[in-house]
């Protein structure tokens, strides 16, 4: 009875109001997994809705929802962005892929952004950043600085993107030293404070004396201050938590890609596509190179304009797999459907992936 | 500085804020009530101790706003289940929803800022002995106080009047009642302690264990602060035992992990709660031992008849 | 002043339908002077709250989409808490059933017949009554205390839903992320509308009626009443306490189950590193806001899938942030829980010094 009632209410309220809402300003929303107090993933892609916000002023609105879980709400809080007449709509993280779809096959005139996935529509764009460029560029810098030629790995999830770091990051260190080591742990989390620091002490009581990251918290690099050892920011600059101990950080930036999809969409001239930028579209950005001997620091900013000019791709053959089976025919470049689905390791990694 | 060594001085700082939460849980579920807002009262005690040490400049400072905010929810608690005897678990639960979004609200301004490390104290001579000289001389005043607390609160529980009327409070409220002691007050006081030790033990978190503020940093430990009062039957000692073994069980599966261990990681981190199950079993199969300690009235609200 | 309770002879029919009413009251006073502080109209953001979601199909479905597992799993709940058994773990029976049930689609993709959705929902009650039922069992056969190991099942399950669905049960045209295969129509739960509605619903309608049903009419119902109020009273009526638990535990396991399943296949359609956004804690809340009663369960099931569209609705049009939600909710139900209590009793303002000491 009660949904009955509420129907025929619907209808007669629910029109009227849909219709009211039609404006010129463009709508555009976002969707974000974490908390945007994350201060990581979630926080970053809001400092790139800002960023629309601070380059459009009056033109566009932005809205958003955070901490939305990636099960059986996500559908719903989608759906909510376009139904209060959100023109374009970014959503966040890899688990919203198939809500994102299903979400745009009822609305074709909304167009959609969705982050790190590989399913494409008509008005559904995918887009990601190669943050495995930076990860080149901190192994190299690891194998310079250090000591026991071990560093240790805190992984979030064993995912291919968090796979295609690690394996990066050794070929930056084995580019430098060949008998480099590495420790992987994984906390099973993408932000824990406390477990990530765990994580790191343990690592560092292992032998490690370089922290590298692949999860949000600036925790990591705290316990290396305090114990004396270097590591990386991960996702943002996070030289305020460590300054002595922070060599540099890979940044996610998304306030370039989203001021210009978003200029597209004003312009009328957006259309579905799958962008991964990397260093060279101003996607992934490295943190100034601090606390480093000059000529380690000159050659990581010489790496990182090889990298973004295209001379160099950090997955350039040969390479082999643990088992030493070749995985890329010598002078060939990794295609990106190999990269994206990765789930293997690169010969000298210790760990095993769950296959 | 040994390997040993210094994992037991990551187990120490893992395993402190869980014993600090749970020990104060324990006073208040020998009290009879059951404050399953653990984890909300821990929250709003870490973003009050990251605000209290930013305002202050004074870490320890920090501490004491988280040890106050943890008893103003705490205190809001208290009322309902005691003066409006609202139901213990549904509260508790409530309190834990406001306490993650209320610390959400607070902390919004400090995301991103380093916090004011809570250091360890440094006594000449002692804290530079070989070996044991961090590990005994060098934590920081929270540690020596988790510790004094277990130390506390097994003595008066166990050996003062004022444990027994406690104890009494929480097996038989009636009979309590009837002696001429003040039930409500009995259960305020100790309801108002456990909020204390759960802001305290947040603040550890946002003061020393990890000094930053993000949003949900207690990642469930209020809920595993609640397992191990019940994991150890109630027992102060066992409480110290059981944060110590949970810390160490969180600890190890790390080195295992660095050290090449191929198991899924995820097996690694269901470890501590399997072991959790099979302790309790074994624990419980010695009956009588559990039904002495078990509070009779815990959970059951009590209003005096007039 | 002092506040003092004073029990009400007999149970207050009329507190009984006032106390909701009064508790919306006081919440609606409450978010106004909270929205107001923040800088907001106070009427516009109540709006939202409660009766923007109430204006649309899609929504008002969206909101029976988030109710329905609260309900199943809030009223098995309650019989488990009227037998005074301790099930904290319907979030892990949930992930259990969901498991369980998906194993149809996600190992046996070819098999489509008009037997898949019944199986898998067979399969998905089968698989949480098992993860309830370890509590039970630990219980009876050992005395374990049934809150902690039903707690720690939930994270054991969570972490096993992880592990299958980024190892073994990973989509194998999926690029190796974390997600099973998406369902085919066959093992998709029918919707019931042109939203999202679907068939779960039913589901938890049926067991909320069957459930008042038993609990009210039945000599089962009044076992496990008699056994969780009056344990003694029950030993000697010949009722036997191991036998509700168990019950008590395979009921709500199984319900939970059945919630996992059909949010799986109906809403989610393939299975996910998350799958939940805590309904199994929720429910906990749902079922004492209900008054652990089938009927009460349902009210308080949509009051508070309401209340978390309402938030999401404040979010989008107002920028209310999602922390003032959780606040206005956590608020929303101390409300509701301290006014219940004038159903029982009486509140009386007693001047210090005047008031009698107690016996």
């Amino acid at each position: 009875m009660k949904k009955l009632f509420g129907i025929a209410l619907a209808a007669a309220l629910g029109l009227g109001m849909a219709s009211a809402q039609a404006e010129d300003k463009l709508k555009v929303g976002f969707i974000y997994v974490g908390p945007i107090g994350d201060h990581g993933w979630s926080y970053q892609h809001n400092q790139g809705r800002l960023a629309i916000e601070a380059a459009f002023g009056d033109k566009v609105e932005t809205t958003y929802i955070e901490n939305v879980s990636e099960g059986p709400d996500a559908e719903r809080a989608i759906e909510r962005l376009a139904r209060d007449g959100a023109g374009l709509i970014f959503t966040t993280s890899f688990g919203f892929m198939n809500p994102t779809l299903k979400v745009a096959k009822k609305f074709p005139d909304v167009k959609f952004e969705h982050a790190t996935g590989y399913k494409r529509a008509d008005n559904v764009s995918t887009y990601s950043a190669r943050f495995y460029e930076g990860r080149y560029i901190i192994g190299q810098i690891a194998a310079k600085m250090s000591k026991t030629g071990t560093a240790g790995y805190i992984g979030s999830f064993p995912i291919p993107e968090v796979v295609r770091g690690i394996n990066s990051f050794m070929l930056g260190a084995q580019s430098v030293n060949p008998d480099f080591k590495i420790k992987v742990v994984w906390v099973n989390s993408w932000y824990d404070p406390g477990k990530e620091a765990d994580a790191a002490k343990a690592l560092l009581d292992q032998g490690a004396d370089v922290i590298s990251q692949h999860t949000d918290s600036p925790a990591p690099l705290q316990v290396a201050e305090e114990r004396g050892a270097v590591g990386f920011g991960q996702a943002s600059d996070m030289i305020k938590f460590a300054p002595n101990a922070q060599l540099t950080a890979i940044v996610d930036d998304w306030s370039v890609y989203y001021v210009n999809r978003v200029q597209a969409a004003l312009d009328g001239t957006w259309k579905s596509e799958d962008i991964w930028g990397g260093l060279a579209k101003d996607m992934v950005l490295m943190a100034p190179f601090t606390n480093l001997p000059e000529d380690i620091a000159n050659e990581a900013a010489a790496m990182t304009d090889k990298i973004r000019s295209g001379e160099f791709h950090p997955f350039t053959g040969p390479i082999f797999k643990q088992n030493g089976e070749v995985a890329v025919e010598d002078g060939i470049i990794l295609d990106d459907g190999a990269l994206l689905g990765m789930n293997w390791y690169v010969k000298g990694i210790d760990d095993q992936l769950p296959q | 500085m040994g390997a040993f060594e210094s994992i037991l001085l990551t187990v120490i700082t893992a395993a402190t804020p869980l014993l600090l939460a749970a020990i104060g849980e324990l006073v208040v579920e020998r009290s009879g009530v059951l404050n399953l807002g653990v984890e909300g009262m821990m929250i709003v005690g870490a973003v009050m101790g990251f605000a209290g040490a930013q305002a202050t400049g004074s870490p320890y400072l920090g501490a004491v706003f988280a040890l106050l905010s943890g008893m103003g929810m705490a205190l809001l608690f208290g009322f309902l289940t005691l003066h409006l005897v609202a139901n213990q678990v549904a509260t508790g639960l409530a309190l834990t929803l406001l306490g993650l979004g209320l610390s959400g609200m607070i902390g919004e301004a400090f995301v991103g800022q380093p916090g004011i490390r809570l250091t360890g104290i440094e006594i000449p001579v002692l804290s530079d002995l070989p070996l044991v000289g961090r590990l005994l001389f060098g934590q920081d005043v929270l540690v020596y106080l988790s510790l004094a607390l277990v130390a506390g609160v097994s003595y008066v529980l166990f050996r003062t009047r004022a444990g027994l009327i406690i104890r009494a409070v929480g097996d038989n409220h009636a009979s309590a009642h009837a002696l001429g002691v003040s039930v409500l007050k009995v259960r305020y006081l100790a309801v108002l302690f456990g909020g204390a030790c759960a802001g305290l033990a947040g603040g550890y978190l946002s003061l020393v264990y990890t000094p930053q503020w993000v949003e949900g940093m207690t990642a469930g430990r209020g809920w595993i602060a609640l397992a191990l009062v019940v994991f150890a039957t109630w027992r102060p000692l066992r409480v110290l035992a059981g944060a110590y073994l949970f810390g160490a069980v969180g600890i190890l599966q790390f080195h295992a992990q660095a050290h090449g261990v191929a198991i899924p990681s995820q097996f690694m981190s269901a470890l501590p709660y399997v072991a959790t199950i099979a302790v309790l079993v074994i624990i419980s199969r010695n009956r009588i031992l559990t039904r002495v300690n078990t509070p009779a009235c815990l959970g059951r609200p009590f209003v005096p008849d007039r | 002043m002092r506040l003092e309770l004073e029990k009400r002879p007999e149970r207050s029919t009329l507190m009984a339908l006032l106390s909701p009413v009064i508790a919306i009251a006081l919440t609606l006073v409450t978010g106004a002077v909270l929205f107001a502080a923040l800088g907001q109209n106070p009427a516009v953001a109540l709006y939202m709250f409660f009766i923007d979601p109430l204006t649309a199909s899609w929504s008002l479905q969206e909101l029976v989409v988030k109710a329905t597992p609260l309900i199943l799993i809030g009223v098995g709940l309650a019989v488990c808490f009227l037998s005074n058994t301790w099930n904290i773990g319907a979030e892990g029976q949930f992930t259990a059933g969901a498991l369980a049930g998906s194993m149809l689609p996600i190992l046996l993709p070819g098999f489509e017949s008009f037997l898949t959705l019944p199986l898998m929902l067979l399969m998905g009650i089968a698989g949480g009554m098992l993860w309830g039922g370890i509590p039970a069992f630990l219980k009876v056969r050992f005395g374990t205390n049934e809150i902690l190991t039903s707690l720690m099942l939930v994270y054991i399950s969570q972490l096993l839903l992880d592990w299958l669905v980024r190892g073994p049960w990973r989509d194998p045209e999926g690029f190796n992320f974390p997600e099973s295969r998406v369902f085919s129509d066959a093992a998709t739960l029918p919707a019931l509308a042109d939203g999202r509605m679907h068939v779960g619903a039913i589901f938890a309608v049926i067991a909320v009626l069957a459930l008042s049903v038993v609990l009210l009419k039945t000599l089962k119902g009044f076992e496990i009443r008699v056994l969780g109020q009056a344990p003694r009273a029950g030993r000697f009526a010949g009722f036997s306490r191991n036998k509700i638990i168990v019950f008590a535990f395979l009921l709500s396991g199984g319900l939970a189950g059945l919630a996992g399943i059909s949010e799986v296949s109906g809403s989610v359609n393939q299975l996910t590193p998350v799958i939940s956004p805590g309904y199994g804690f929720t429910a906990i809340i749902v079922a004492f806001l209900g008054r652990l009663n089938p009927i009460g369960i349902f009210f308080s099931g949509f009051l508070l899938a309401l209340s978390y569209l309402g938030g999401e609705a404040a979010q989008v049009t107002l920028g209310i942030s999602d922390k003032t939600t959780r606040v206005f909710q956590g608020l929303l139900l101390f409300y509701v829980l301290a006014c219940d209590t004038l159903i029982l009793y009486r509140i009386r303002f007693t001047r210090p010094g005047v008031s009698a000491k107690g016996a």
